[in-house]
This record gives C-alpha cells, sequence and structure tokens, in this order.
C-alpha cells in the first residue's frame, strides 16, 4: 500500500453518503482480541511481540483470497508516515506512539483496519459513512470469523474474550458514532445531550476518540460496557438513541434558521469566504469553519460544495497529510499556507480549472 | 452493574470517602447520591460491604505465575499482564468488573473453537518466560529442553485443517 498515493483523497468510506449523512459523519465497530499463549503487549518483551506480529501477520496473508489486508510495519515507518495513518483513522495515536514490533493489516477501500500490538494483540475495526452500524457488524463480525479460524483467542467461558485491560473485557467491542452537532452547539443544549447518554452508559470524546476534545462540533458517541450485553444488544442501544439526537439536532437547525436566518447564513457565508481566500489558516480554525460550512450545505444554503467534499477536506488538511502531498517535511508557518492553498484550490475549484 | 445502597435503583455515582484513614465506597443514584452530598454525610455509619483499602493492599503482593504482573502493578498501570490474570487475580476483578459492567456473565459472541486448548495455551506463557531466564543465565541445557517442550505443545496446538 503506497502511502504516497493515499494523501491526495481520503478513504473510500468518508467520501460515501450513507444514510442519515448530515449528521452522520461515520459508523465504526472495533473488536479487541488476544491471543492465548502470550502475554498482553504491555508486558510482552520484543521477541515475544515480533512473534505475535509474524503469527498474525502470516494469517492475514492467507486470507488475502477472502478479505484482502495490505499490511504495513507500523514500527518501519517514520513519524511523519504513522501521524498519516493517525489522521486517516487507520491506525490509534496509541498505536503509532507505541513501541516494539507492531503493524496494521488495511483494506484497499480503507474501511477495515487490523492492528497487531497496540493495547491488545489485535484491534480490529471497521468504518462506513453515515449511520450503518449493521453493516459494520456484519463486516467485523466476519473478519473477526476468518482470523480466529486460524488463530486461537484468549476466551473464558465465564468473562468472554479476555483483554488487557478489563474496562474492554467480554464481548471486547466499542461501537461508536460520529455526529456533527453544530445546531445543538449554538443553541446550548449540548450538554442535554451529555447527560442523558450519560444515563445509559455511553460515551461521548471528540474527533479522534479517548482524550481529544470536541473540535469542529463533531462528537463520537460510543458504549462503555463491553461485559453483561450481548454485541447485538450493544449496538442497539446506540442504534436507539440515535434517531432522538438527530430529531434533535434537526429540530435546534430548523429553530435556529427561523430565529434568525439572516444572522446564520452570514455565519455560514463568511465561514465559505475565508476558507476560499485566506492566505495562511490553522488546524483549529480549519475545522471550525469547516463545521459551519457542512452545516451550510445542509440546510441549503451553499451551493458550491457537497458533503463528501467537505469531509475529506477535514482530512486532507490535517498537518502530515499536507505533508505527505508536498512530499517534504513543513514548519507550522509554511503548513498554514499550504493548508490555506489547499483549501482556495478545492473551494474554487468547480468553475476555475486552471491551477 | 451495582445498585443504589439507598434505593433499588441502578447506582451511577460511586462515591469513595475518606474520613480518618478510613475508606468507603458508596454507590448511590443520582438522586441519591445528591441527597447525600447535601447532607454533608453524616449519616452514613454502616460499613461498606464493597472492598476497602485494606483488601486492596492485601491483594498488592500477589502475583501472577505465569507473565510474574503483580496486582500492585495492574492497579498503578490499569492493564493486566496476561490473560491467566483474570484467574489469579479473580476475586479482586470482580468487584472492579462489577462497578465497570452490566454483570460479570459473558453472554455475547463465543470462538468458533472449544477451550481444551487453555491449559495448553497458559503453560506456553509460563514456558516462554523461563526460556528467557535459562538464556540469560546461560543454563543452556535447561533452554534447550524448554524449547522442546515449547515446540511440542505448538505442534499441538496447530489447527488441523486450513483454508
Amino acid at each position: 500500500m503506497d502511502l504516497d498515493s493515499l494523501a491526495q483523497h481520503c478513504g473510500e468510506w468518508l467520501r460515501g453518503t450513507g444514510p442519515d449523512s448530515d449528521i452522520v459523519m461515520s459508523s465504526r465497530i472495533r473488536l479487541a482480541r488476544n491471543l492465548a499463549e502470550f502475554p498482553f503487549p504491555n508486558r510482552a518483551d520484543t521477541a515475544a511481540k515480533s512473534e505475535i506480529e509474524t503469527l498474525i501477520s502470516e494469517r492475514m496473508k492467507a486470507l488475502s483470497q477472502r478479505q484482502k489486508l495490505n499490511y504495513i510495519r507500523v514500527s518501519d515507518l517514520n513519524a511523519l508516515d504513522r501521524q498519516f495513518l493517525v489522521e486517516r483513522q487507520l491506525i490509534s495515536r496509541e498505536l503509532s506512539e507505541g513501541s516494539g514490533p507492531r503493524g496494521v493489516g488495511i483494506s484497499d477501500e480503507e474501511n477495515i483496519s487490523v492492528m497487531i500490538n497496540e493495547e491488545d494483540h489485535v484491534r480490529m475495526q471497521v468504518i462506513h459513512s453515515g449511520f450503518a452500524l449493521d453493516d459494520c457488524w456484519a463486516e467485523i463480525n466476519r473478519v473477526d470469523d476468518l482470523l480466529e479460524h486460524e488463530i486461537s483467542f484468549a476466551f473464558d467461558d465465564r468473562l468472554g474474550y479476555l483483554t488487557a485491560c478489563p474496562t474492554n473485557v467480554g464481548t471486547g467491542i466499542r461501537v461508536s458514532v460520529m455526529l456533527h452537532l453544530p445546531g445543538l452547539v449554538l443553541t446550548k443544549d449540548i450538554q442535554k445531550v451529555f447527560q442523558a447518554l450519560q444515563k445509559l452508559r455511553l460515551a461521548v470524546r471528540g474527533l479522534y476518540g479517548e482524550g481529544s476534545q470536541a473540535m469542529g462540533d463533531f462528537y463520537q458517541i460510543s458504549n462503555q460496557v463491553t461485559l453483561g450485553r450481548s454485541e447485538e444488544d450493544l449496538i442497539k442501544t446506540i442504534k436507539e438513541v440515535i434517531p432522538s439526537i438527530l430529531k434533535y439536532e434537526r429540530r435546534a437547525r430548523e429553530t435556529l434558521l427561523l430565529e434568525n436566518r439572516e444572522g446564520l447564513h452570514d455565519q455560514i457565508a463568511r465561514a465559505f469566504g475565508i476558507l476560499s481566500s485566506a492566505q495562511t489558516i490553522t488546524t483549529e480554525e480549519t475545522l471550525h469553519l469547516l463545521s459551519s460550512v457542512r452545516m451550510g450545505v445542509n440546510l441549503g444554503l451553499i451551493d458550491e460544495l457537497q458533503i463528501p467534499a467537505i469531509n475529506e477536506l477535514l482530512i486532507l488538511t490535517q498537518p502530515a497529510h499536507l505533508q505527505k502531498v508536498r512530499k517534504k517535511p513543513l514548519e507550522s508557518a509554511e503548513r498554514n499556507i499550504a493548508r490555506a492553498s489547499l483549501l482556495r484550490q478545492r473551494l474554487t475549484a468547480r468553475e476555475h480549472e486552471t491551477n | 452493574m451495582k445498585k443504589c445502597r439507598r434505593c433499588s435503583k441502578p447506582a451511577t455515582l460511586h462515591i469513595t470517602e475518606i474520613r480518618k484513614g478510613e475508606v468507603q465506597q458508596l454507590h448511590l443514584c443520582e438522586i441519591c447520591a445528591q441527597k447525600y452530598l447535601a447532607q454533608g454525610n453524616a449519616d452514613e455509619d454502616e460499613p461498606s460491604s464493597s472492598a476497602t483499602v485494606e483488601d486492596l493492599e492485601a491483594a498488592d503482593e500477589l502475583a501472577c505465575p505465569h507473565c510474574g504482573i503483580t496486582f500492585r502493578q495492574f492497579r498503578s498501570q490499569g492493564r493486566l499482564g496476561c490473560p491467566h490474570d483474570y484467574e489469579v487475580f479473580e476475586t479482586e476483578l470482580n468487584q472492579l468488573l462489577e462497578n465497570i459492567h452490566d454483570g460479570i456473565q459473558h453472554c455475547g459472541k463465543v470462538p468458533q473453537r472449544t477451550g481444551e486448548a487453555h491449559q495448553d495455551h497458559f503453560r506456553l506463557i509460563k514456558l516462554r518466560n523461563e526460556l528467557q531466564v535459562a538464556v540469560k543465565e546461560e543454563a543452556y541445557e535447561k533452554a534447550a529442553a524448554l524449547r522442546d517442550e515449547i515446540q511440542q505443545i505448538e505442534s499441538r496446538l496447530k489447527p488441523q485443517t486450513t483454508i
């Protein structure tokens, strides 16, 4: 898998428009598994980790007829390439910043990724655009079965799949949905959503998962409980709460339009204006403005852009992506200029084909 | 998931009180917790039924014979050392699991393979550890014997069919 060639576009899955994709950016399911006969990665020495990596990557290769997974030895990558994979949501920050033999198997469409030697021996994930948890579950269940056919996973009849951290034991499943909630943020109702979710034992996090801030009004909702309930049941809980949040967000947007259409339109138009003509711009400001523009497209106030293009820009304007495209490292100030240039190019590309 | 000790609703708040060097753990639902905190906790006299600091400290010295991790190490880093730890630290972990999850009996997906291989797997972790030590101590005869046993078990565990 050639990382340089990936840099011009984001993954297939993000460019798709799944159900409810005006508000639901993506759905993701992750499973944690461990080999039964080795210590967990935090306790395994380099030799053991190397053996684990070989074992699992060989299995992936053996599966290539049923499910192609391009294997990348993360331990061989430089910091920029690792950051690149984190930005594309193909590996976690933990795997990138970890030590010792570790890697990831990625499908061509980039919607399946199987990490080796992160917190657990195997962390597999499936992502789809929009609200598509059932599709995610069907696909990851299949990948789990394919891998497990060749490997013995650590499993206990009482406690289920055994994981390095007790917070994941049992099903080892993390079901997440990424939502774009600028309306609820503007009407200041977002806290109510958090409280309601907390009661259901659901966690709310920012764009890049654990420990990240909710930049650009993007919120990731996921389960915290993994033991004592079946996978389908945990998925159902999230599936059932999402429609009410979607309704709430849509109602907030309607209210904003009714009460102050001109003000909202102005905010959105200015955001689009800055993105289209700024000469230098930070990641933070970009996320903030793209969030407004994204809402603008959903509300029909911006015609020039489609949602998939905006989703793509969210990834391509990230630091490692900018540097991969230029094929060289850039300092912060240079990145801000490169980012602005990319945005101007993409936001006005429709009419002007020239560079 | 634990029940509130004042009413029978599920406990969503877990309060740890330290008074006169004694640690108490209270599990309360949101409403009872608000009342409790508002009162300035004058009437919580009954001893808590969950683990005290002494219980946890007694368990600290427990170590897993397969990977060597101690309970204290687990408590400080939040992660276990090997799958066998769930058996070694069973009592202490049950408490933790009850707080975090909705029960401590797995009722989800089960792997296609069956479990007789478990004993072999745990033995493998232990043997690998011992092999490492033997090599370090230059006890090469012992190391060779260990390596042979490891290979024996591994070939026994190998799957019969491949896809």
